[in-house]
């Protein structure tokens, strides 16, 4: 974009006046446009996050005498939440779960099938596709069910220990893995997606050229593709980091039951609504919120540095 | 350095198309070797199975004395220019240059040299950190033959790799690949379209159609001799007048006229049904008649700055003349243009050139 710096007198210009206001619309004509998403954005996101906000710093309750008469209560219930032992362990649970099943292994398994799956044959690719997608599209209540199936533990042995010819309580002897295990199951097909759009992008001379050099697949892959679509990757990981985060469907296998697989938003689940400490849960809330925030601004710096 | 042998070669594709149907070529050691035919005629396909990059269904592709058929295309010590030139956006030109260097793992300090001393013979010595998109496309192509003769190649291949050039880069980016490839000697084939471009450039050349090879010769005998009226019509910047005719008592009788043969004696009997084909260049118009003229009216007259490219309307036939450009009719005006003997072919009804002994 360097080039072709001639200048070009403003006046020159005639889009000035259009790049303003391309619809042609007037200031009323305008907001009355966008009050309707407004409104809605208002109701369902702004007014609920302060709401939150407000109740972290109360003893607001469901129940008793809170739940009429809340009181300010400052900073109790933040640090509360910070030497909640179960609290700490539900952080460390969501941080492998997210790394294991997020990171690692939706980001490496979406690519890894897209990058393969580019050169198989139409008849091999669309049923793995197909598949791999299903798993994406199907409702999470289905999928809980279908996995608590699929993990149950022994009287009514389930399809794994079946399989397996095992004895073994999954969900509750290796809840971390078992929950990893399911949210790969669960969540590859966007990375493949992604990953295969992204890859579908990059002109097939520049493999071409890195073959003829003589790379090997390894090499194709760091020197032209990695830095080619570094961006898409990025952006990648930053969502389903952040959906994997916040996700909610490890309770439709667990219950919220298991304390080993209590992730931090099932956490805040049992206090806010179990145990009805609105205030409680809303603390956790934000610290969650903020957790959520440093990982999103870490992926914008490093998008940005490699940019350039 | 290497000749390269095709021997049978057949690429069919997985939905059936024949792309290449047992073809024979070869060319020769430190030749320029254009490949010429309309898009879809398998010139490319031919290219990237020389490259490596299509694996043929039968026959052998041979590079000096080494069967290659089978290599991969890392292993062939080709080195190939694509038409979009493929640089790497993420690398600087002297990096893009090295690059297949580094893939070959020569040293770092050694490769940097040799991309130095490649891209500075080419006129890149002063861009050498600058990055692709900050490169006109006359550099960027350079980068791009750059990084392919750094590898000192045993064959370079070419995919129309001035098609991306504005016309008048191109003129130039044309001479200047040519003298290139003299000063190399590295064996090249270059995949074109554009039958300027391989006339203009190629030592020795094909004319592709439909996955086979429909004429193999210098472009002085592709141009003068086109052995069919497939190779007739798709060389020559303006088309080749090609008219009916009829064998008549020692003559030739086309739109209703009769006319001389053209030199050289010919095998043909009497009735038989030919095509006299005749470049617009080698024939020559005049305002008053000829008996061994064609008869029209001027329809149009096209000025291609020298020269003028007039089109005549006949009985039943239209036909197109090459005149100087002090010499341009009117439009409306009657004309008798007269072929030159030596320049005109003869067609069978199978559209081969009838030569003649």
């Amino acid at each position: 974009m360097a080039q072709a710096t001639s200048p070009i007198p403003e006046t020159a210009l005639p889009s000035a006046g259009l790049t303003a206001n391309p619809a042609g619309l007037s200031r009323p004509g305008a907001l009355a446009f966008i009050t309707p998403g407004l409104i809605l954005i208002v109701v369902f996101l702004a007014v609920p996050a302060a709401w939150t906000l407000y109740l972290g710093v109360t003893n607001y309750a469901l129940f008793g005498p809170q739940a009429s008469h809340p009181s300010f209560v400052g900073l109790a219930n933040y640090a509360q939440a910070l030497h909640d032992p179960l609290f700490l362990s539900a952080v460390v649970v969501t941080v492998a779960y997210v790394f294991g099943s997020a990171v690692v292994g939706q980001m490496v398994l979406g690519f890894a099938l897209a990058w393969k799956l580019r050169q198989a044959p139409a008849w091999m690719r669309q049923p793995i596709e197909t598949l791999v997608l299903f798993a994406w599209i199907i409702p999470a209540a289905v999928v809980g069910f279908l996995w608590a199936t699929f993990y149950g533990p022994p009287p009514q042995t389930g399809t794994l220990n079946t399989v397996l010819h095992t004895q073994v309580n999954w969900l509750y002897q290796f809840p971390i893995p078992a929950l990893i295990v399911f949210n790969i199951w669960r969540g590859t097909a966007f990375s493949m997606l992604l990953s295969g759009a992204a890859l579908n992008t990059l002109p097939p001379s520049y493999l071409e050229t890195a073959r003829l050099a003589g790379a090997s697949g390894w090499q194709q892959l760091r020197d032209v593709v990695f830095p080619s679509i570094r961006g898409t990757l990025l952006t990648n990981l930053l969502l389903i980091t952040l959906w994997t985060f916040n996700d909610f469907t490890p309770f439709n296998l667990t219950g919220g039951a298991i304390p080993g697989a209590t992730t931090l938003p099932i956490y805040i689940y049992h206090e806010a609504f179990e145990f009805s400490l609105f205030g409680l849960g809303s603390a956790m809330s934000t610290i969650m919120l903020l957790i959520n925030l440093i990982i999103a601004l870490g992926y914008l710096w490093v998008l940005r540095r490699t940019a350039r | 350095m290497a000749q390269v042998r095709i021997e049978d070669l057949t690429v069919q594709f997985s939905g059936g198309t024949r792309a290449l149907d047992r073809l024979d070529l070869a060319i020769e050691d430190g030749e320029f070797f254009a490949l010429l035919g309309p898009s879809g005629c398998g010139k490319t396909t031919l290219l990237r199975t020389i490259a490596g990059l299509v694996l043929p269904s039968a026959g052998r592709v041979v590079i000096g004395d080494r069967d290659v058929t089978r290599l991969p295309p890392g292993d062939r010590n080709v080195a190939m220019v694509f038409q979009d030139y493929a640089l790497y956006p993420h690398m600087t030109v002297a990096e893009n240059i090295a690059y297949p260097l580094k893939v070959r793992r020569v040293e770092r300090s050694r490769r940097q040299e040799m991309a130095l001393s490649v891209g500075a013979s080419l006129g890149l010595g002063e861009l050498m950190e600058r990055r692709p998109a900050q490169l006109s496309g006359g550099q960027q192509q350079r980068v791009a033959l750059a990084r392919a003769i750094a590898t000192r190649p045993d064959v370079f291949l070419l995919d129309e790799p001035l098609s991306n050039l504005d016309a008048r880069l191109r003129l130039e980016a044309r001479t200047f690949l040519k003298r290139l490839q003299g000063e190399l000697g590295i064996t090249t084939v270059y995949v074109t379209h554009d039958q300027a471009e391989a006339l203009a450039m190629a030592h020795r050349m094909a004319v592709m159609d439909r996955g086979v090879v429909r004429q193999v010769g210098t472009p002085v005998e592709v141009f003068q001799y086109p052995a069919n009226l497939f190779v007739a019509q798709f060389t020559g910047s303006t088309p080749m007048n090609l008219l009916p005719a009829r064998v008549d008592k020692g003559a030739l009788t086309v739109g209703g006229r009769r006319l001389p043969f053209p030199s050289g004696s010919y095998r043909l009997r009497e009735g038989d049904r030919v095509t006299v084909g005749v470049r617009p260049e080698y024939m020559d118009l005049s305002t008053v008649e000829r008996h061994d003229g064609l008869p029209g009216r001027v329809a149009v007259v096209e000025s291609l700055g020298v020269t003028s490219l007039v089109t005549l309307e006949g009985e039943g036939i239209s036909f197109q003349v090459v005149v100087p450009e002090n010499r341009a009719p009117r439009a409306g005006e009657r004309g008798w243009a007269v072929a030159d003997p030596a320049r005109t072919l003869l067609y069978d009804d199978r559209g081969e050139l009838i030569r003649a002994f």
